[in-house]
């Protein structure tokens, strides 16, 4: 039957209804023949300005993202000067002292109690040597030893493996800092060296500041974030 | 240990040869404690010069900086043999190596993307990712003119080498033409190339003056030849497959041009033919460089600073031309991503001469010193490498950068090598002593372009932190 015909002579919610169909069907219609004519105009593309310009030997190679030089030494001075480190986790979950030590038992009837083993991940340093068996008190297995840590800069979003230099401070007491103990929160220093930092007077920067931010003893690796 | 020194007496007999081979004079005795000062005075005397002109000695490759017996007692030579005294003249002025930075100029809204002093060492032109090319007036060290023009980041430019024209290239690909003095835009921007220019060169002086014709290469791989007084391309020189990352206009009137697709082709530039491919490289061909290249960019200019008439131009830049070519054909160095480089004698073979290898990552810029004896190379491997620019021989290997370097320059008296990284710093080299001299920190952010006024005076270096910085001795 003649669709416009129908359409004419219809009254009524028919008729609404089908209007409304026909102009559903008009619209999607004037819509793709539109979409046709963008396609067949030819138009110079609008080449926008963008940002990070780089040279000519630079623009067809992908440059893989690495630090930025130090640029902001005034505000790490007046951070420095105001005595407070600002850190990633401020607030750690004290490790007890049964937590981190085992009691070792010696002597000929297992009687003597003053030994103890670290059950946490320690930091020894390369010239370590033990003291003598018979009269070392706190016993770092070398299982739990570690030399480097996976650290993240902040920024950048991208992880480095680099090499410990030092604990730095221990937030569960000094003494855990002096025996080495990594647990989580401790400020440890890294080797950044590969990073090739250079600070605006010219000097190249090799140590800086990260804090272990997991848990060593459980996941057998030491993760970290540079404090920048 | 008494009796050999008894028995060496204290001269010992030499042959003084120069760098192409032929000897002065016949074989004499020279007294042992005949330094590089003494040795001068006798080659001034025999070649009759009339100033007391400046002269190295190198024994075997080896630079001689002790006197002769000091020499013989430490590599154990015999007295017996006749020892070889190669001589080479230097330049006879000596550019101050700079220490300081004497300005820091803003001006540039983006990063700095390449600087470069006129040929006459009086104008300086540096073309930002902010579209713009600003002219900067060396006496007050303040902006001078902006130039705008672009449609995208300006990526190269180059001044005629009588000084009179400034053109500079875009990511768009079109190219500008500047006036110079007035700072102005010269007609409209010229179009052609369908990717960004990657490279421009102008013809040398001595092959045609006024300077009219100039070669841009771009990543679209093709080369243009353009007139910039008729304001079109002339010859459109196709063939590489790839982009092409490098153009030099070759001071027999060559055009060489390196590319992605790992060949270096050589066209001839009246009917933009080509005439030979030279072909070796595994990776990408980064960067090219002449071992004229220093003389042809400063045309008639030298360090005395004088100006010539137009006719007199081509003159003087032929005879500078000459003087530095020497009788040895032109020679031609390509560094590339395979982390080799080549040395070609282009017009004498399609083979290299020789393969300089020792970087460990990606040659990025290769330059040839002025009076084409050193050959330097910079790598993303940090360090700069030194090489004997007739032979190709290793020299030594400049370490320090603790960044990717991205450029290097030359004084013009080929003293001083200057290197600019990725990690903000600038480092001057001494070639005679083969050390650092100086360290110029100060940049914020990386450091892309840098370049050695052609009078010695000022060093210019842009990078990433968007200001320019001026370096004085």
């Amino acid at each position: 039957m003649d669709v416009a015909l129908t359409t004419k002579s219809s009254i009524g919610i028919k008729g609404k209804m089908i209007a409304k169909k026909n102009y559903k069907e008009k619209a999607l219609m004037k819509k793709t023949l539109k979409m046709h004519e963008e396609s067949l105009s030819r138009r110079k593309a609008d080449e926008d300005v963008q940002e990070g310009a780089v040279p000519a030997y630079l623009l067809d190679r992908e440059n893989t993202s690495r630090a930025k030089v130090l640029s902001n030494t005034i505000k790490q001075k007046r951070k420095e000067r105001v005595g407070k480190w600002e850190v990633p986790l401020p607030k750690v979950r004290p490790v007890a002292e049964d937590e981190m030590f085992r009691v070792i038992r010696s002597g000929k009837r297992k009687t003597k109690q003053w030994k103890r083993m670290v059950t946490k991940a320690t930091f020894v340093g390369p010239g370590f040597t033990r003291k003598p068996p018979k009269y070392e008190r706190f016993i770092r297995p070398s299982g739990l030893r570690f030399t480097k840590a996976h650290v993240t800069h902040p920024e950048l979003r991208c992880t480095f493996c680099l090499e410990i230099i030092g604990i730095k401070k221990n937030p569960n007491g000094p003494m855990y800092t002096s025996l080495g103990v990594m647990t989580r929160g401790t400020i440890i220093e890294v080797n950044v060296s590969e990073l090739g930092l250079v600070t605006p007077a010219g000097k190249v920067v090799w140590g800086k500041y990260a804090q272990v931010t997991n848990n060593p003893e459980n996941d057998g690796c030491i993760n970290a974030v540079l404090l920048v | 240990m008494e009796t050999s020194q008894a028995g060496m007496g204290n001269t010992v007999m030499c042959l003084l040869t120069d760098p192409e081979g032929t000897n002065l004079g016949s074989a004499m005795y020279i007294p042992q404690t005949a330094g590089p000062l003494q040795l001068t005075q006798l080659v001034n005397r025999f070649l009759n010069n009339e100033e007391m002109l400046p002269y190295s000695f190198y024994v075997s490759d080896e630079e001689l900086l002790v006197p002769v017996g000091t020499y013989l007692e430490k590599n154990n030579v015999s007295v017996e043999k006749v020892l070889t005294i190669v001589y080479q003249q230097q330049a006879v002025f000596r550019i101050r190596p700079v220490n300081r930075c004497s300005q820091t100029i803003a001006g540039h809204a983006e990063a700095v993307l390449c600087v470069s002093f006129s040929p006459d060492g009086k104008q300086l032109a540096s073309g930002s990712g902010d579209t713009t090319v600003r002219l900067w007036d060396l006496n007050t060290e303040t902006p001078l003119f902006t130039c705008k023009g672009h449609r995208n980041w300006v990526l190269s430019i180059a001044w005629s080498p009588d000084g009179k024209h400034l053109v500079s290239g875009s990511k768009s690909g079109e190219i500008c033409c500047w006036n110079p003095k007035k700072g102005e835009l010269d007609g409209n921007p010229l179009t052609g190339h369908k990717k960004w220019i990657t490279g421009i060169s102008w013809e040398p002086v001595h092959l045609s003056s006024p300077c009219r014709r100039f070669v841009t290469s771009s990543k679209d791989g093709d080369a243009r030849i353009w007139d910039v007084t008729l304001k079109k391309t002339l010859i459109c020189l196709s063939g590489h497959t790839l982009a092409v990352t490098c153009v030099k206009w070759g001071g027999d009137g060559i055009i060489y041009t390196g590319s992605q697709d790992c060949t270096i082709k050589m066209w001839e530039t009246t009917q933009g033919k080509l005439i030979r491919e030279l072909k070796g490289h595994g990776h990408w061909v980064n960067s090219l460089a002449l071992s004229t290249e220093y003389v042809l960019r400063t045309g008639a200019f030298d360090h005395t600073g004088r100006q010539y008439p137009p006719n007199e131009e081509m003159k003087k830049a032929l005879e500078r031309y000459n003087q530095t070519k020497g009788d040895s054909p032109e020679r031609l160095v390509s560094g590339s991503d395979d982390f080799t480089m080549f040395l070609w004698e282009p017009s004498v073979s399609k083979q290299p001469k020789k393969r300089l290898t020792g970087h460990q990552q990606l040659v990025n810029h290769v330059y040839f010193s002025p009076d084409g004896k050193w050959i330097a190379s910079a790598s993303f491997d940090i360090s700069v490498r030194l090489w004997n620019g007739v032979t190709g021989q290793f020299v030594t290997a400049f370490r320090g950068h603790v960044g990717p370097v991205y450029q290097v320059s030359w004084s013009a008296d080929s003293r001083l090598l200057l290197s600019g990284s990725k990690d903000s710093t600038l480092k001057i080299w001494e070639i005679r002593t083969k050390t650092l001299k100086q360290d110029l920190p100060g940049h914020a952010d990386e450091v892309f372009a840098v370049d050695w006024s052609p009078d010695g005076e000022k060093v210019v270096s842009g990078g990433k932190d968007k200001v320019l910085k001026l370096w004085k001795g």
